[in-house]
């Protein structure tokens, strides 16, 4: 059993993001990257897969800046390979790209599950997960949050909001997007990262060029009036539950 | 457990362990140790313990550390000296025993998720809050006079005030941090901060069981400190200054630090004509254990209380070497959700209600982790409606207020 | 030119998922600015009934055992076959947990350019502009919609459902859903939230209780207001400690990081060891008698109010409703 795990870099919400001069794009000088939270669950998914069934994990990442920590990071969970796409990302990339120069890499990698995070809150262009099944012809299941293995097939539990969940097979190999891990992420300690870092090996492959199409172009990136503090709804209790309801009927919860 | 089973070809986990104790400062004494129980007795949470240090001794010595790291218990252990403080052999039970004992369960993955969090925000940012490190430096922006950093002063200084992770971010804390810039103005001490170039100083993760965590930000810090010139390190906090006086030396950082307390408190006749009467106050000193048991200052705190007219000083039941624990050293700040489930009580409200016994209307801190701990506690004691909960410094700065 | 709108409406089990409401509402405009028809694709089996009250010039209705249930390869393989059929200018999605994917499919495989997360769309001489939230909401982009069709997921926020609504049932043309080929995927079961073991970090909306509520009895008006609207109850610590909720409830740094749409506190000063477990939170509307909490500093609204006079009355505005 072999499964690869997708894990990507984007910009931590920790830091303020900025526009640059282009007034399309983050100014990048600030930012501050950090794994996609969900690709460290499709990470931790892996390695509990890993520990339950005997299947080798290699975890596979663009290179970007921060890149071999993530790795290392994956390697002294206990991932056995590790992989680093290289390329020309600062010129422009997208999920489309992205799963285009990923779709060789997985043939020659031949895995039986390929699990990633389910988004990231970068996707402009859709989530690289079912692109890259598409590209692959393969089956996706996304927002998954546990997996059984059997006999060529895994048994996904998808979730819907509200709590319903719902159980699909599918025949392997697939794609699975994953939401949550069975359990959260493990912390592994300072001192088994170090290890890492001198034991263990990344092996880099070339990306080649990045073709974008698919993806839209963006005319003009802007960050949304915050106001500072709350906006204070006043009137009598009709009027304040009025307008409540009508917040609410807004923002997509009533 | 003998010495001659330490030498055995395979040495089981015990064994192993025992002996990685001798590394630590006087490690050896616990060969020693009579298991008299008086530890245990002590420690505020022994008797929630699976493995209190007496008795994980006894297990050592039977050959069963195997049992110690299946429980969980040894996270309630919140670092606080009271153990190492009574052995009769003078054993260092919290840094060797008990943190060590954390080190393998935390290699073991047998970390509760609030401690793990706490953790991984130092490793990415510096700072257990998760805050964003570029703001390391924004509490300076209240104030009507500028705090320099090192890299804006350009020049050398004579005081580096390490300024600390909840000094910095947390928002009730950010208060006593004004209050101590204006101090260390009305002085005219030359100083600076590192801002952003500052980290946490590792010493609760350390405590924590994340020895590799401390290392990490230890080394990050002496790079910071070796980058500019200065005499000094100041800090509030007792956990840094315990971690920059005792631990960073054997990593090659040294650096010489003082206390917030014990700064002021040497410059205290040049600060007493511009202190002022608060008005009669009752104020109780609480004792923090990393500047108490761990380091013994307790005279400068009060010393500085004793110099602001209207306070009376009284103690609680506990003062000095047998004062009680906040609960939030050693990870416990980080563990809070884990040890209700198991406790059931706070350390904290315990504190609170010995200063209500003693009918104080401050109780007076000197250390970042009490404002927040303290003030959430007085909500749920009982009695505890009146009481204050203020930073020596903050009171200093109320003193020096009245002269406006 | 292609000028109709498709849009992809869905709905679990019986029930029509309110995105879709807003996803008509858009299409609704985009129309507009193309001069075509919304044409509704509701994909499904014995469920034509959903249809009527979708504000579309006409509905789609695929009737197939197989589309049952949703898999991503069926609604795929359908969606494919109609856009081909179609030739609409644009393909609306929801950005959820059956959109989000389809789009994907979709997207790399007939080969259709993908706009994901539209929280709003404008027409400007005959192109049309979308604007997606990117960044968890922190960053907006614009941009043309890519010519000649393209395929776009929305999330919620910039359209209502009402405006998606409409008494008079549309056009229904039934049609038959493509022969499927290498259906990989199969439903098993569904599995029902365990009841009273809420996970609170998936939550959608959450009525967050503090120690304004004072009283274990007066936890109920808060479990009343949860039930009217449809969301879940859970508490700052003071709450939890007294046993008043399970600590599955608790959020904050000692207990739950949430974030839901909407979080709703009633009686939370706003402390930040409990503002650290919230701050992933889309939008929070506080309600505090205390005009200078520090809750009302991070919420987005707020209202200075005694919860005890106020949330009865919204109870019951809710259940009217
Ligand atoms: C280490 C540590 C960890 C902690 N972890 C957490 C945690 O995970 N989660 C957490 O929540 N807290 C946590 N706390 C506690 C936290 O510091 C606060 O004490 C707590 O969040 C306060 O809860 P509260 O806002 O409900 O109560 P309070 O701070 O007492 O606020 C009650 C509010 O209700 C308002 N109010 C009163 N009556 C009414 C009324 N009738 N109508 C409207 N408003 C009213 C008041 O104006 C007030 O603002 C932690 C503390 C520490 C020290
Ligand atoms: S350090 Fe304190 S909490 Fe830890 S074992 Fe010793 S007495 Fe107990
Ligand atoms: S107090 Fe010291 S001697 Fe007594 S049991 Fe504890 S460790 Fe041993």
């Amino acid at each position: 059993m072999n499964i690869v795990v997708l894990a990507k870099l984007i910009p931590d919400l920790v830091e303020e993001l900025e526009i640059d001069d282009s007034g399309t794009a983050l100014d990048m000088t600030w930012l501050r990257l950090i794994i996609n939270e969900l690709d460290d669950h499709a990470i931790e998914e892996a390695i509990l897969l890993k520990e339950r069934t005997g299947a080798n994990v290699t975890v596979l990442a663009p290179d970007i800046e921060g890149v071999d920590d993530i790795l290392f990071t994956a390697a002294a969970k206990g991932a056995e390979r590790l992989i680093k796409i290289v390329g020309d990302y600062e010129s422009g990339v997208n999920n489309h790209a992205l799963a285009r120069v990923l779709t060789p890499v997985m043939k020659d990698l031949q895995p039986d599950l390929i699990l990633v995070g389910v988004e990231a809150h970068e996707d402009l262009d859709g989530s690289i997960g079912p692109l890259l099944a598409g590209y692959l012809d393969l089956p996706f299941i996304g927002y998954v949050a546990s997996i059984e293995l059997e006999d060529g097939k895994a048994t996904a539990t998808k979730e819907y909001p509200g709590g319903l969940s719902v159980e699909m097979e599918v025949t392997l190999p697939v794609v699975l997007g994953i939401q949550v891990a069975e359990e959260p992420p493990r912390y592994v300690a300072v001192s088994k990262v170090r290890q890492a870092m001198k034991t263990a090996e990344i092996e880099e492959l070339e990306a080649g060029d990045f073709d974008l199409a698919g993806g839209p172009t963006i005319d003009r990136m802007y960050q949304p009036e915050v106001s500072e503090g709350a906006t204070i709804i006043d009137g009598s209790l009709d009027d304040i539950a009025d307008s409540l309801i009508g917040i609410f009927k807004e923002l997509g919860v009533q | 457990m003998t010495a001659t089973a330490a030498q055995a070809p395979n040495p089981s986990i015990s064994d192993t362990f025992y002996t990685s104790l001798f590394e630590v400062d006087n490690g050896e004494r616990i060969r020693a140790c009579l298991q008299c129980g008086t530890c245990s007795g002590v420690c505020p949470f022994g008797y929630l313990m699976g493995f209190p240090p007496g008795r994980m001794i006894a297990y050592l010595r039977a050959d069963r550390f195997e049992n110690v790291l299946e429980s969980d218990t040894v996270w309630m252990c919140v670092s606080c000296y009271a153990c190492t403080a009574v052995c009769p052999k003078e054993i260092p039970l919290t840094p060797g025993l008990m943190t060590r004992a954390k080190e393998e369960l935390l290699l073991e993955g047998n970390v509760p998720t609030e401690l793990q969090d706490a953790l991984m925000n130092s490793q990415r940012y510096g700072n257990p809050l998760g805050e964003s490190p570029r703001k390391r430096a924004e509490w300076t922006k209240g104030l009507d006079f500028d705090i320099p950093t090192f890299r804006e002063a350009k020049r050398p200084v004579d005081v580096l005030w390490f300024v600390g992770d909840y000094p910095s971010y947390h928002p009730r804390v950010q208060l006593t941090t004004k209050a101590m810039a204006k101090i260390l103005r009305v002085l005219g001490v030359d100083f600076a901060i590192l801002g952003p170039e500052e980290n946490s100083d590792g010493d609760s993760q350390r405590l924590a069981g994340e020895r590799g965590l401390f290392e990490m930000l230890a080394e990050k810090n002496g790079k910071a400190f070796g980058k500019y010139e200065f005499n000094e390190i100041i800090t509030s906090d007792p956990h840094a200054y315990n971690a920059i006086k005792n631990e960073y030396p054997k990593l090659g950082i040294n650096f010489p630090v003082q206390h917030f307390t014990e700064f002021v408190a040497d410059r205290i006749d040049e600060l007493k004509p511009h202190l002022k009467d608060i008005g009669e106050r009752r104020v109780t000193y609480h004792d923090p254990c990393y500047l108490g048991r761990a380091n013994d200052i307790y005279d400068p705190p009060r010393k500085l209380l004793g110099a602001i007219p209207g306070v009376e000083l009284v103690e609680m039941t506990h003062n000095r070497t047998n004062s009680l624990c906040c609960g939030g050293g050693g990870g416990g700040m980080w563990l809070d959700g884990f040890q209700w489930e198991k406790a059931h009580v706070r350390l904290s409200e315990w504190r609170i209600q010995e200063a209500v016994n003693v009918d104080a209307d401050i109780l007076a801190v000197a250390c970042p982790y009490e404002p927040p701990r303290f003030e959430d506690a007085a909500k749920m004691v009982q009695g505890a409606g009146r009481l204050m909960v203020k930073d020596i410094a903050e009171l200093l700065a109320d003193s020096l207020k009245m002269e406006e | 030119m292609n000028k109709d709108i498709l849009v992809v409406i869905e709905h679990i089990r019986g029930e029509v998922a309110d995105i879709s409401y807003m996803m008509i509402a858009a299409a609704r405009q985009l129309a507009e600015t193309t001069e075509g028809e919304v044409l509704a694709v509701l994909m499904g089996s014995g469920i034509e009934n959903l249809a009527g009250n979708l504000a579309a010039d006409k509905v789609i209705y695929l009737e197939d055992p197989q589309l049952a249930n949703f898999t991503s390869d069926t609604y795929q393989q359908s969606l494919e076959n109609l856009i081909r059929e179609n030739n609409p200018r644009a393909v609306v999605l929801g950005h959820t947990s059956i959109g989000m994917e389809v789009a994907s499919l979709l997207s790399a495989k007939s080969d259709l350019p993908l706009v994901s997360s539209c929280l709003s769309f404008s027409g400007e001489n005959g192109s049309v502009k979308f604007t997606s939230q990117l960044y968890g909401g922190k960053i907006l982009a614009e941009g043309l919609i890519p010519e000649p069709i393209a395929l776009l997921t929305m999330v919620p926020g910039g359209y209502k459902p009402e405006d998606g609504q409409s008494s008079t049932p549309p056009l229904v043309i039934t049609a038959a859903a493509p022969q499927f080929a290498d259906l990989e995927i199969s439903v098993k079961q569904y599995i029902e939230p365990e009841t009273g073991d809420v996970d609170i970090t998936s939550e959608p909306l959450l009525i967050a209780v503090g120690r304004g509520i004072q009283l274990e009895d007066n936890i109920e008006i808060a479990e009343e207001l949860a039930e009217a609207i449809g969301g879940v109850v859970c508490a700052s610590r003071p709450v939890v400690d007294q046993g008043w909720l399970p600590t599955s409830r608790l959020v904050g740094k000692s207990g739950y990081q949430v974030k839901p749409k909407v979080y709703l506190t009633l009686g939370i000063s706003g402390a930040p060891e409990h503002t650290e477990g919230i701050a992933g939170s889309e939008t929070i509307i506080a309600i505090n008698t205390d005009p200078a909490a520090p809750i009302f500093n991070i919420a987005k609204y707020g209202v200075v109010e005694d919860i005890f006079d106020l949330v009865p009355v919204l109870t019951e505005k809710l259940e009217e409703s």
